[in-house]
């Protein structure tokens, strides 16, 4: 890539970049959060909170995310009066928020359910010898249940950030201009191919990050189900 | 060997005929389809506008057999250099940028740019001082993407695939102001999206942002289509069709 390209556009892909981290960052953190009461409800027998939290789950993973967003971000455009009323206009009137709420309420779903099996997948004789030492249920459910469905959990929730990262790059459909964006961007002005190679070196990087940090925390955290001597 | 050299001499005919044949009859043109009223698909999905009836009276005067393919704005001079068509159609201003990767036939239309805002806004200068901490929208990779970009640094710009989606931003309070083209924003404000809103500030046409009009984009060194464009443009302009197409579509000249 020529210099002048590189002075012009870089520190325009770098901020990309950066909008990409803090966009998906945020969106895994509240996700992770909603992700709690939604497995929850999907693996409670109450019909009511079940069938809600079925019908969330099923929405957000059988939709494009693109799709959702457009209809958050152009669907608030047109009830701006009715959200104007009840006080909720300026949060949909900001892109950044409009697609962090899209983001969220997407990987929740999908955390959810990885939660959601993780929680199944604890063996039923834990919960019995719980039970014999006369643990609550609540307690029994945060010491015991939860931890080890984490454990479980950490190897698909590694999947889960790596495809959010690569899911981001449509936040540029709603003038959000993350990586994807910028690049697409220095593209249609230079007709430079580099940029998209340079882009696609950049998310192999996070991306490679992350595989390292999850394989790191994989083996530390699964070190007492190993034989000792390996 | 007779029949060797026979067999090598009419292949080299047949590539020839075949060569002339598809360069001369056959064009694709490459389109937006989401510019009106240049270009932009109909309730049945075809292609309609200024645009495409002007490359249609192009191709008829040329006696060529066009065909029309639509390519998002932002991908549209690449899809050209891939070869995907041969032609752009699609309201293109001839800029120096874009000269250095396609070649330009002669302006077909010229129309300012200009800034539409909220009637209930208050805004009636359109400068960069009066418009700092402003939120401005336009399409993304366009000549007035540039333009606001260079010289409206203390305002928010927002870039958008297409013009309809800043214009819905502006409708919905998103937006303090869209800057575009004139002719294009005259079609929304005639809308009923478009009553919101109304022009304000004068016509830009800096023909360092904004070129010396739209010009149709070929290859670079496709100089044989490059001139049957410009004799055809020319034709049409003498012959009293560009006009007939002009005031089909609007009140006032746009060459």
């Amino acid at each position: 890539m020529d210099m002048e390209l590189f002075i012009k556009y870089g520190p325009r892909i770098l901020h990309g970049l950066w909008v990409t981290l803090e966009l998906v960052g945020i969106s895994l953190a509240i996700g992770a959060v909603l992700s709690l009461p939604i497995a929850m409800a999907r693996l409670s027998k109450h019909k009511f909170l079940n069938a809600i939290s079925y019908g969330y789950v099923y929405f957000f993973r059988g939709s494009p995310l693109i799709a959702q967003l457009y209809l958050v971000y152009y669907g608030a455009g047109q009830l701006r009066w009715e959200l104007q009323d009840i006080g909720l206009w300026w949060f949909f009137r900001d892109a950044w928020y409009c697609t962090i709420t899209v983001f969220a309420l997407n990987t929740a779903a999908y955390q959810a359910e990885i939660l959601r099996g993780g929680i199944l997948g604890v063996p039923k004789g834990q919960l019995e010898a719980a039970q014999a030492l006369g643990l609550k249920p609540l307690v029994t459910f945060f010491k015991i249940t939860l931890p080890q469905a984490m454990v479980a959990s950490l190897r698909p929730y590694g999947n889960e950030v790596i495809l959010m990262i690569k899911g981001s790059a449509i936040a540029s459909v709603v003038t959000i201009f993350d990586l994807m964006g910028e690049t697409k961007l220095a593209f249609s002005r230079t007709f430079d191919l580099e940029v998209y190679f340079i882009a696609a070196l950049l998310y192999l990087a996070v991306v490679e990050i992350i595989r390292f940090t999850w394989e790191r925390m994989d083996n530390r955290l699964t070190r007492h189900l190993r034989p000792a001597n390996e | 060997m007779k029949i060797l050299k026979a067999i090598a001499i009419a292949g080299v005919a047949l590539t020839a005929l075949s060569a002339t044949a598809s360069a001369d009859m056959k064009i694709r043109i490459g389109t937006e389809g989401a510019y009106p009223p240049f270009n932009f698909k109909d309730a049945s999905g075809k292609l309609q506008g200024f645009d495409i009836d002007i490359a249609k009276a192009l191709c008829a005067e040329m006696k060529a057999e066009c065909t029309f393919v639509a390519q998002d704005w932002d991908g549209i001079i690449p899809a050209l250099l891939a070869k995907k068509y041969d032609a752009i159609v699609a309201s293109m201003s001839i800029t120096d940028e874009r000269k250095k990767k396609v070649d330009f036939t002669d302006k077909y239309y010229s129309t300012p740019a200009k800034f539409i805002v909220d009637k209930k806004s208050g805004i009636t200068k359109v400068d960069p001082e009066s418009l700092k901490g402003k939120i401005i929208g336009t399409q993304g990779s366009t000549i007035h993407s540039n333009y606001l970009e260079d010289l409206y640094k203390g305002s928010t710009i927002k870039l958008y695939k297409t013009q309809d989606e800043a214009n819905a931003d502006l409708a919905s309070g998103r937006l303090d102001a869209v800057l575009a083209d004139s002719a294009v924003l005259l079609e929304w404000l005639k809308k009923k999206e478009g009553a919101c809103c109304k022009f304000t500030g004068p016509g830009f046409n800096d023909p360092k942002y904004f070129g010396v009009g739209a010009g149709i984009a070929v290859r670079k060194g496709d100089d044989k289509l490059r001139e049957g464009f410009n004799k055809a443009i020319a034709a049409i302009l003498a012959n009293g069709t560009y006009k007939k197409i002009n005031d089909k579509y609007f009140p006032f000249n746009v060459y």
